[in-house]
């Protein structure tokens, strides 16, 4: 009887009193559209590929981020600048089918693909939900700012050797190996 | 009031036969608990409320109540629909309405002897209260021992 | 012009009123309700969001006001005509002031009492004629839970009529002169609020329609007006519950002389409105089970054992 009676009318009684307790509480949300709330820099919101500090696109068509994907909307294709660089073709991504699960940020080798913590992306149109490397590519860094990865890599393209990158040491010239 | 009552009354009268004719059984039932409130409204026009409110609390409001609930369980669809209507046209009627003819026929007749005096007496709460804790206890009491031992066998029932 | 019990303009302007104000309690409760957790609420349509009432109307007339063809369209259609006319029929009954009131009937309470217990028609043939499985599980729900929970009420207003000796609402104020009711009677009272709330199935008891469990329960099937009148039944209970603690236990329009007594009813009726809204935002919905047994093996013995000692007091004191 005494456990009946505290839970069934001590308990309830305090629920209500700390509840009622809110009105004197200051909301947490903001009336929107008139006052942008506060988003945290983490904030998985709209998807941007990023640059390298020296100004090239970061992203090297490896496909990791588009296996990634849970619900398959990333696609690209692969090509091949003069210099030796890997580049994407075209990079779609269908914003319509994306559910900002940020599983491609985590793939990505390169910190190429990025999510902002803009999240005011509606449309009247579906297509105009669909976007193109054009619209993706922003001119800066994102989040990494020093983070270039063929600074650090063996590739070789125009202008680096192999062995000139970072913290890498020369090739073994496997010819001149005496036993 | 007089014409409240004849509107009751035929309410009452046409619900109740809709209630029999009716091969919907939910419709029937509303019209069961129609006809019910006529009743309820009949008695208080006859000065006695507290008879019509326990009318509507008691009949309408809760023993109908316990009837929907039945017929929730029961899943009666289409199927007893029609097979109300079947029985409605067959000859089963002859024998219920020979023997409902001559009971009103004896109505009317008795009817005709009395002598009206529609003077509606007040019959309160108070009235009904003294009567039943008066001369009529012990009823009241055989009453409540009979509900206690359905209220017992009931919980017993239910409790296996 | 005076105002006088029953007449026309009384009839008409309680009903206009009590109308109103269970349309205006959709914005009340859900700005009340956001304040609670924290939020901001409905407060752009007009001032503080007083339009959002006229906005929301707006939408449900023009709602497709669909039948479905399974169903039983006769019970379909009467059912959410039954609630509204219950409830309103019952305002007829409550003294809202000296002079103001549409009867005053020496059988009052028990008035209120049918017309609650023919409320249950409503949410019982609602769910039974839409032919859906979550209706019917939600107006098989609804029938238990307001026929048991009828027999509290019943027995917590029994405890007041005992010590008035009258059923009659307004004579039920009138003795409440020098004391409310709350005082001796707060036991009653207690389980007069718990019941009502179960009556008007409204959070933490709104089991018949429970929309985590069955989809919405009895109107699962209704669309349009059918449905706002459900919805507007529903904030129409709450008003009469709250109108009737206050006529039983806290002393109807009976206050200090500086307010009229119209005021002193609205604004004791308007605080049990938002404690039952409190309710809706604080305390989360028991199961089914746990509401009947609470009911029959707690309420119904501590209402008997209040009306027993009641009645032995006004006994041993006369
Ligand atoms: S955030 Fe998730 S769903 Fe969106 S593109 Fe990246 S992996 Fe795909
Ligand atoms: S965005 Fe990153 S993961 Fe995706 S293809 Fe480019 S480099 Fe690879």
């Amino acid at each position: 009887m005494l456990t009946l009676i505290k839970d069934t009318l001590i308990s309830q009684v305090v629920t209500l009193w700390k509840v009622f307790l809110h009105t004197f509480a200051k909301a947490d949300t903001v009336e929107y559209p008139d006052e942008q709330p506060h988003m945290f820099s983490r904030w998985r919101g709209r998807i941007i590929l990023s640059r390298d500090p020296d100004g090239e696109e970061r992203c090297v068509a490896c496909n990791l981020c588009a296996v990634a994907c849970p619900v398959d909307c990333i696609a690209l294709q692969k090509a091949e600048d003069d210099a030796g660089r890997w580049c994407p073709e075209f990079f779609r991504i269908n914003f319509s089918r994306c559910i900002m699960c940020g599983f491609c940020e985590e793939a990505c080798p390169t910190n190429a693909i990025q999510l902002t913590p803009d999240f005011e992306m509606a449309e009247y149109e579906r297509q105009d939900m669909v976007w193109e490397k054009e619209n993706l590519l922003i001119n800066g860094t994102g989040k990494y700012h020093d983070y270039n990865f063929y600074r650090v890599s063996g590739m070789k393209i125009h202008g680096k050797d192999k062995g000139e990158g970072l913290n890498e040491a020369p090739p073994v010239d496997v010819r001149s190996l005496l036993p | 009031m007089i014409i409240l009552f004849y509107i009751a009354a035929i309410v009452a009268v046409i619900s109740t036969l809709c209630v029999i004719l009716q091969s919907n059984i939910v419709h029937a039932l509303i019209y069961l608990i129609l006809s019910l409130l006529a009743v309820a409204v009949i008695f208080y026009v006859l000065g006695a409320p507290f008879a019509a409110m326990l009318e509507a609390i008691v009949y309408a409001g809760a023993i109908m109540v316990l009837f929907l609930f039945v017929i929730m369980m029961l899943n009666l669809g289409k199927i007893s629909t029609d097979q109300e209507r079947s029985w409605m046209k067959s000859s089963g009627w002859v024998a219920p309405g020979i023997m409902a003819a001559i009971l009103l026929a004896q109505l009317l007749n008795v009817l005709g002897d009395y002598e009206y005096d529609l003077v509606p007496v007040e019959v309160g709460v108070m009235e009904v209260s003294t009567l039943l804790f008066g001369p009529y206890v012990l009823a009241v009491e055989l009453a409540s021992i009979l509900l206690l031992a359905g209220l017992v066998s009931a919980y017993h029932l239910a409790k296996k | 012009m005076t105002f006088e019990v029953g007449s026309i303009l009384n009839i008409g302007a309680i009903l206009a009123v009590v109308i109103g104000v269970a349309a205006m309690l959709i914005w009340v409760e859900r700005r009340l309700l956001s304040l609670w957790q924290d939020r901001l609420g409905p407060n752009r349509v007009g001032w503080f969001g007083l339009m959002q009432v006229v906005a929301d109307m707006v939408k449900i007339f023009n709602k497709e006001d669909w039948v479905p063809p399974f169903s039983d369209r006769f019970v379909f259609v009467l059912a959410p005509a039954i609630i509204m006319t219950v409830i309103l029929l019952s305002f007829g009954v409550i003294p809202f002031a000296p002079g103001v009131g549409i009867a005053d009937s020496n059988v009052g309470v028990l008035f209120v009492l049918a017309m609650a217990s023919l409320g249950a028609y409503s949410v019982m043939l609602g769910g039974l004629s839409s032919d859906n499985k979550y209706a019917l599980l939600g107006s098989l729900r609804a029938a238990a839970q307001m026929v048991s929970y009828e027999v509290f009420m019943g027995i917590s207003m029994l405890g007041v009529v005992a010590l008035t000796g009258s059923f009659d609402l307004r004579e039920i104020v009138l003795a409440q002169a020098d004391g409310w009711y709350v005082i001796p009677q707060f036991v009653g009272f207690v389980i007069f609020l718990i019941a009502g709330v179960a009556e008007s199935h409204r959070l933490p008891f709104d089991i018949p329609e429970a929309d985590q469990e069955i989809v919405a329960g009895y109107h699962t099937e209704y669309s349009g007006m059918k449905f706002g009148m459900f919805f507007v039944g529903e904030y129409l209970g709450l008003v009469l519950v709250s109108s009737l603690i206050t006529v039983l236990f806290f002393g109807g329009w009976m206050g200090p002389g500086f307010l009229p007594p119209v005021i002193w009813f609205a604004a004791k009726a308007f605080v049990f409105i938002c404690f039952f809204i409190l309710l809706r935002a604080a305390i989360p919905r028991p199961r089914y089970d746990q509401l009947m047994s609470y009911g029959w093996l707690f309420l119904l013995p501590l209402s008997l054992i209040n009306l027993l000692v009641t009645a032995f007091i006004i006994l041993s004191s006369q």
